[in-house]
């Protein structure tokens, strides 16, 4: 009799849904929520390496008087609010003209332009690197093209430095975004396009009042994981600088900055669990912040 | 005659996009292969043609490095984090999925926030957890917090849906058990799954690069892609040596991808469908 019941919402008992779900469980709880949680504590406590005792606020009010953490935040903060935008509306663009069938030869393109995600982060910023050598290719390139009188200081320069960074994430992450929203535009009627533009809306009204509205879902999702990543920055910017974050760390990250305040400089765990804090605290507001914006625009 | 150019137009600049698009994205690629046959000078000079320094290049490569152990770290650690990912993230897609309860429900929204959870807050607490298991330097840390992953238990929730009832009912009827069920019946019905699954997982272990620099320390036990970033950050990095390593490393994520680009992308998919 109980067997007839399977396969219904509400076994509470089960115990074959527990052992399944019990090792990734488990897993999770050692590897992750008992390390955030540890993590916290960490930041409320003071001294080098595992000596450490309790102190209150004082990381906190610490954080606000460390002219590198300020610099390491503001830098974050750039990367994202700059590339975030660019790399999605370009996915975005790139996506909604290759969804269209009449495209001459675009599963070549498609493939072309995701080609980026199989590389490892450490090998294109590797590349990257020497590539914006100050004679590299991509300088030598630009003054044959005419459009640069003298070579750019892409590594020695604050702000082209941080261009760099920017480029780099761009190049790597925009085919990934776009593979997402070609998926979605998949599962649009294209017979809503033809309508439309038999109705005389141009291209642009097309991709702006079909396309985005339709794939808002994608979209916020892609703005997420684009949000977690970006402010996780870690591996192009220490591959780019040789760990430093440089130049006078124009580039330095919060993650880079953690990782030197555990790993470089003399072990302060307890000060660097608090940087890591401010992560986790900025990715939990603008996720809710983006899904807040996103509902909002619904109504 | 104003549509007609319009229109030629408008092909002319989504064709110069497209093309322009394209030939940055593959760019890279034709000079890392270009770059291991010339010299370090001509790399960083901007050299964009065939060079012959190809074997000198290889040959400083396998000098400096120890690669057939380097490469076998990198494989053991991949194989081992992918295998054990895929096996507790199916189990637990699977137990999530079929075996549903308003508990087990709340736990899954919960497992799911921990997407959210930024690396970085983990690490040192992590490494101390390492250093207090006497695991530093070893890999077995550095595959331990990659296996339970609640972006890959997600991956196969959403794959399990399709999973056919029948199927279960039929083996139910026959008398197998739940474990049976899983292992006979639907870990060879999934494999498509898998497939996509382990190739994303395998790529993500592979590349991986901050957790292993924190616990790997001796060159014995160091992955490729640690070996690539030393040689670059040198104090003169010899360029020619690091491209050689990159297409080295890049090799094998870039063949899995053009021999099972489908099960490749539904993989990066899996989380939208």
């Amino acid at each position: 009799m109980v067997h007839a019941r399977r396969g219904s919402i509400g076994r509470y008992y089960d115990v074959n849904g527990w052992l399944f779900v019990a090792p990734v469980l488990g897993l999770i709880g050692l590897f992750m929520i008992y390390p955030i949680v540890w993590s916290l504590w960490m930041s409320f406590q003071s001294g080098r390496g595992m000596m450490m005792k309790f102190a209150g606020f004082a990381n906190i009010v610490r954080l606000w008087n460390d002219p590198v953490f300020i610099k390491a935040l503001t830098n974050t903060m750039t990367y994202f609010v700059v590339q975030v935008p660019i790399m999605i509306v370009l996915a975005l663009i790139l996506a909604s003209i290759l969804n269209n069938p009449r495209i001459v030869g675009r599963g070549l393109f498609r493939t072309a332009i995701f080609l980026p995600c199989v590389t490892s982060l450490v090998a294109y910023s590797v590349l990257f690197k020497g590539m914006f050598a100050p004679d590299g290719v991509v300088n030598s390139t630009l003054a044959t093209l005419g459009v640069i009188s003298s070579p750019i200081p892409w590594l020695t320069h604050p702000f082209w430095a941080k261009v760099l960074v920017i480029i780099a994430i761009t190049w790597r992450w925009t085919g990934y975004n776009m593979i997402f929203y070609l998926a979605a535009l998949q599962n649009i009627d294209r017979s809503i396009y033809e309508v439309a533009r038999i109705d005389g809306v141009p291209a642009w009204a097309r991709f702006t009042h079909i396309t985005i509205p339709l794939l808002k879902p994608v979209i916020l999702f892609t703005t997420v994981i684009s949000t977690i990543g970006t402010l996780q920055l870690f591996d192009e910017v220490y591959n780019l600088t040789e760990g430093r974050g440089g130049p006078s760390n124009a580039t330095l990250t919060l993650s880079l900055y953690i990782y030197n305040l555990t790993f470089r400089f003399m072990p302060n765990f307890g000060y660097a669990a608090t940087v890591s804090y401010v992560i986790v605290v900025l990715v939990a507001l603008l996720a809710f912040f983006q899904f807040f914006a996103a509902r909002e625009r619904d109504k | 005659m104003t549509n007609g150019i319009g229109r030629a137009a408008s092909a002319l600049l989504t064709y110069g996009l497209l093309g322009l698009m394209a030939f940055l994205s593959v760019f890279p690629f034709l000079w890392m292969v270009l770059g291991a046959t010339n010299s370090s000078i001509d790399i960083i000079k901007g050299r964009v043609l065939p060079g012959e320094f190809l074997s000198t290049n290889v040959d400083k490569f396998f000098t400096q490095v120890n690669a057939p152990l380097v490469f076998w770290n990198s494989a053991k650690i991949a194989i081992l984090a992918t295998v054990l990912t895929l096996a507790v993230s199916s189990l637990a897609g699977y137990g999530f999925e079929i075996f549903r309860s308003r508990h087990r429900e709340r736990l899954y929204r919960a497992m799911l926030l921990t997407l959210m959870i930024p690396f970085a807050a983990l690490m040192i607490p992590l490494f101390i957890m390492m250093g207090k298991a006497g695991l530093i330097n070893t890999h077995i840390a550095v595959v331990l917090p990659t296996i339970g992953s609640a972006f890959v238990v997600f991956y196969f929730r959403q794959c399990t849906k399709a999973f056919p009832s029948e199927l279960r009912d039929a083996a139910k009827v026959d008398g197998l058990k739940e474990w049976q069920i899983f292992l006979f019946i639907y870990v060879p019905v999934m494999r498509s799954t898998y497939a996509a699954a382990f190739i994303i997982v395998f790529m993500t272990a592979w590349n991986n690069y901050l957790w292993p620099l924190i616990v790997l320390q001796s060159n014995e036990t160091k992955t490729i892609t640690l070996v690539i970033s030393s040689l670059a950050s040198a104090y003169y990095p010899d360029y020619g040596v690091v491209m050689v390593g990159t297409v080295l490393a890049t090799l094998p994520t870039l063949a899995v991808f053009f021999f099972m680009q489908r099960q490749f992308v539904q993989g990066m998919l899996g989380s939208v469908k």
